[in-house]
């Protein structure tokens, strides 16, 4: 069970955190919600709970809950840019369909 | 798929959240909201099915009554029931005497302050009585949209200053709605049709409503709209036919001269019905009462009362030509006309602004709701409901802004035209030895000299550290946000003290005054351009005594012959004499032959520094290590 972050990704996540001058590291994850069923969620952690898994690639924790570890196992996150737009994209092996504009997902 | 951007803890949004807007076509006679869902823009009705509400508040002891209701009330309880209070926004008891007819009310006489209009229900403002409307409206759209809403755009007329805007937008908070924008009318209006979809074009809103006229000229390019002219008529429009038509009834009903005020009413809304379906018909049958108890019955055909309304179209057209010259253009120039309110259904009416213009008019769009729609498009897009990519309008500065320097000069911080929501920040120094503060005079218009701008705010800047004159850097700040209100602020870099002024009210100027300004700036231009260098050659040479004069006292004296301070001292009151007159050559030459001979003794004075650094070290100790 793994979830991975590009060197871009981490660079990234690293000046979003020293920018904001707290914070321990990426939580991602997975709620039901949007038209396709499901949706990422993409924070700053500050506070690890009990059950949270922790990976560490490139000096970043990425921290998410073991449910939806679930839906993101093998999961690489990028930062890329697109035309105007930058952000991150959520590579997921696990994904069967999602919506057309690629803000919610079904497994 | 999408890009994700990180979010603080716990406050991911949902995918295809939307977020819940409104349009407010907040007029004199009629208002109007409108929404935007799933891509298509409509306007909301009350629960009898009625789009257009009102612009009338009913104040009784019991409740607040406002639209219809109160409307039928005006006639027979006028202190109590205000009307066209849009006329009364961001004004004051002396602004409106000077509009004549419009004091129908009791106001509360203070000078100076908001006035009052006594009610049965106590004192309310005008804000008050718009903020009643405005909660009126919100309420159909929470009905509609199923909860509060996250942002409204209200829409103004053009010429609306300051205060009117500044009042507009109090009135919204008030009614508990967030303001993303106060956008112009004829904006919205050419929203709606699309014209900011276009690369570029000069466009003509006319906008005929029930009891105003308005016509103006929009410049599009580049995602701005400017509004190059306005004019109108704040007396003429469908209720002026309304009343041409019930004088025609008299006439030929042979109702003789006492018309008491209920059948003046009843003669009005006879006319008002014969106009509306004098637009698709080509007859109309009338039957009217009689207070004897007989009848008349007659009829209307459309030639016949286009007869009648030319000479209030050919009131409209002064106001049109008037726009084009403004604004130095001619009718082949337009590219589109487009219609506004309910007044500009009349065919005749479309007919004539087709021919004067030289094009058919863009009338597809309910001309009563064309402008709360396209006020609606802009709120779904400023809430964020569109991609980044969806243009955001802006507007433009109708004159520079900026502050007073040295020598009575007006300094541009911001220029004309520039797109708004804008900040530009410039910095200015102390002029004297140990300033420690500063006074700002926040100036507007495009003259060279102080006194031919206008005067926005003054201020003052405390606290400057004691510096040489010209080292103190002093960022001034000047911001103007979207609805064109100005914020400035002064800021010491080294210390940070700070001060800051927002330009409230009297900030506003009528289209008038803008292009007499602007007329003022042409017209005076190579006069100025002299007279800002004469200020600044004076400034200039006032600084150079200063200077010379400082150090002069401190050493100079040791440090110079006698005969070398008898030169300098001849030149300084040389410069001394000349600095007050007109001559900029003289001044010149003046302040060159001082800076010539006080170069010996600035000389000397560097050696003496140099000489107090250096003794005691030895060469060694500054060669290269």
């Amino acid at each position: 069970m793994t979830i991975t972050l590009t060197e871009n990704a981490a660079q990234r996540v690293k000046s979003f955190l020293s920018t904001r001058g707290r914070g321990v590291g990426l939580r991602l994850g997975v709620r039901t919600s949007g038209c396709s069923g499901m949706a990422y969620v993409l924070e700053v952690c500050d506070e690890i709970a009990a059950d949270d898994v922790v990976f560490e690639q490139h000096d970043v924790k990425v921290i998410t809950d073991p449910k939806s570890l679930l839906y993101l196992d093998g999961t690489e996150v990028d930062f890329t840019r697109e035309g105007l737009n930058e952000g991150f994209k959520f590579n997921n092996p696990n994904v069967k369909d999602s919506c057309g504009c690629g803000e919610s997902f079904s497994v | 798929m999408a890009l994700l951007q990180i979010s603080e803890p716990g406050q991911s949004r949902a995918p295809h959240a939307v977020r819940r807007a409104a349009g407010i076509d907040l007029g004199t006679t009629n208002s109007l909201i409108a929404i935007t869902r799933g891509g298509r823009c409509e306007t909301l009705a009350d629960s009898d099915g009625e789009h257009l509400l009102p612009s009338v508040v009913r104040y009784t002891t019991a409740e607040v009554q406002v639209g219809a209701q109160a409307y039928a009330a005006s006639v027979e309880d006028p202190f109590n029931t205000v009307v066209s209070v849009k006329r009364l926004m961001g004004r004051s008891l002396e602004d409106i005497r000077h509009q004549g007819n419009q004091l129908r009310y009791r106001f509360s006489a203070q000078p100076g302050t908001t006035p009052r209009i006594v009610t049965a229900a106590g004192e309310v403002t005008a804000i008050e009585v718009s903020a009643e409307i405005l909660k009126s409206l919100a309420q159909r759209a929470r009905a509609k949209l199923g909860g509060e809403l996250d942002g409204v755009v209200i829409t103004v007329p053009a010429y609306f200053d300051d205060a009117q805007r500044q009042a507009t937008k109090d009135a919204a908070r008030l009614a508990g709605l967030n303001v993303l924008r106060l956008l112009n009318e004829p904006t919205a209006a050419a929203v709606a049709y699309g014209l900011d979809q276009r690369e570029q074009g000069v466009y003509v809103i006319y906008d005929l409503g029930g009891g105003t006229f308005d016509v103006s000229i929009l410049r599009f390019s580049r995602g701005v709209f400017e509004v190059l002219a306005t004019a109108g008529d704040t007396a003429l429009g469908g209720d002026d036919i309304d009343g041409l038509l019930a004088e025609w009834i008299v006439a030929n009903a042979a109702l003789g001269s006492d018309i008491d005020d209920r059948l003046q009413r009843r003669l009005l809304r006879a006319g008002k019905r014969v106009k509306e379906l004098l637009s698709t018909n080509n007859i109309v049958g009338l039957d009217i009462a009689r207070p004897d108890g007989t009848a008349w019955q007659g009829k209307l055909r459309r030639r016949e009362f286009e007869r009648l309304i030319d000479p209030l179209i050919d009131r409209t057209l002064v106001p049109c030509q008037r726009v084009l010259r403004d604004a130095g253009l001619d009718p082949s120039q337009i590219a589109e006309v487009v219609m506004v309110g309910g007044s500009t259904r009349i065919p005749r009416v479309r007919e004539r602004i087709g021919g004067f213009f030289g094009r058919p008019p863009h009338v597809d769009i309910d001309p009563d709701r064309v402008v709360a729609i396209g006020a609606a498009i802009q709120a779904d897009i400023l809430v964020g409901n569109k991609r980044d990519d969806d243009m955001l309008l802006l507007d433009v500065l109708p004159l520079s802004l900026g502050i007073e320097t040295m020598g009575g000069l007006m300094e541009k911080v911001i220029l004309r035209n520039t797109p708004i929501p804008a900040a530009r920040s410039q910095e200015f120094t102390t002029f004297k030895d140990g300033q420690t503060a500063m006074a700002i005079h926040v100036l507007q218009g495009e003259r060279e000299l102080v006194q031919d701008n206008r005067s926005l705010a003054r201020f003052e800047l405390h606290g400057i550290p004691p510096m040489v004159a010209g080292a103190a850097r002093i960022q001034v700040t000047f911001q103007v946000d979207a609805d064109g209100l100005l914020g400035v602020s002064a800021r010491e870099q080294t210390r940070g003290v700070e001060s800051s002024v927002i330009v409230k009210p009297s900030y506003g100027l009528s289209d008038g005054e803008i292009e007499r300004m602007l007329r003022d700036s042409m017209a005076h231009a190579s006069e100025d351009v002299g007279a800002r260098k004469l200020r600044e050659v004076q400034v200039e040479a006032a600084r150079s005594i200063e200077a010379v004069t400082a150090a002069y006292q401190q050493g100079g004296r040791q440090l110079l012959s006698s005969q070398e301070q008898h030169e300098l001292q001849s030149a300084l009151s040389r410069l001394e004499a000349l600095y007050n007159s007109v001559d900029v050559d003289a001044i010149t030459r003046a302040m060159d032959q001082l800076e010539r001979t006080a170069a010996s003794l600035a000389e000397r004075r560097m050696d003496v520094a140099i000489n107090a650094a250096l003794s005691g070290h030895r060469v060694d100790e500054f060669s290269g290590q």
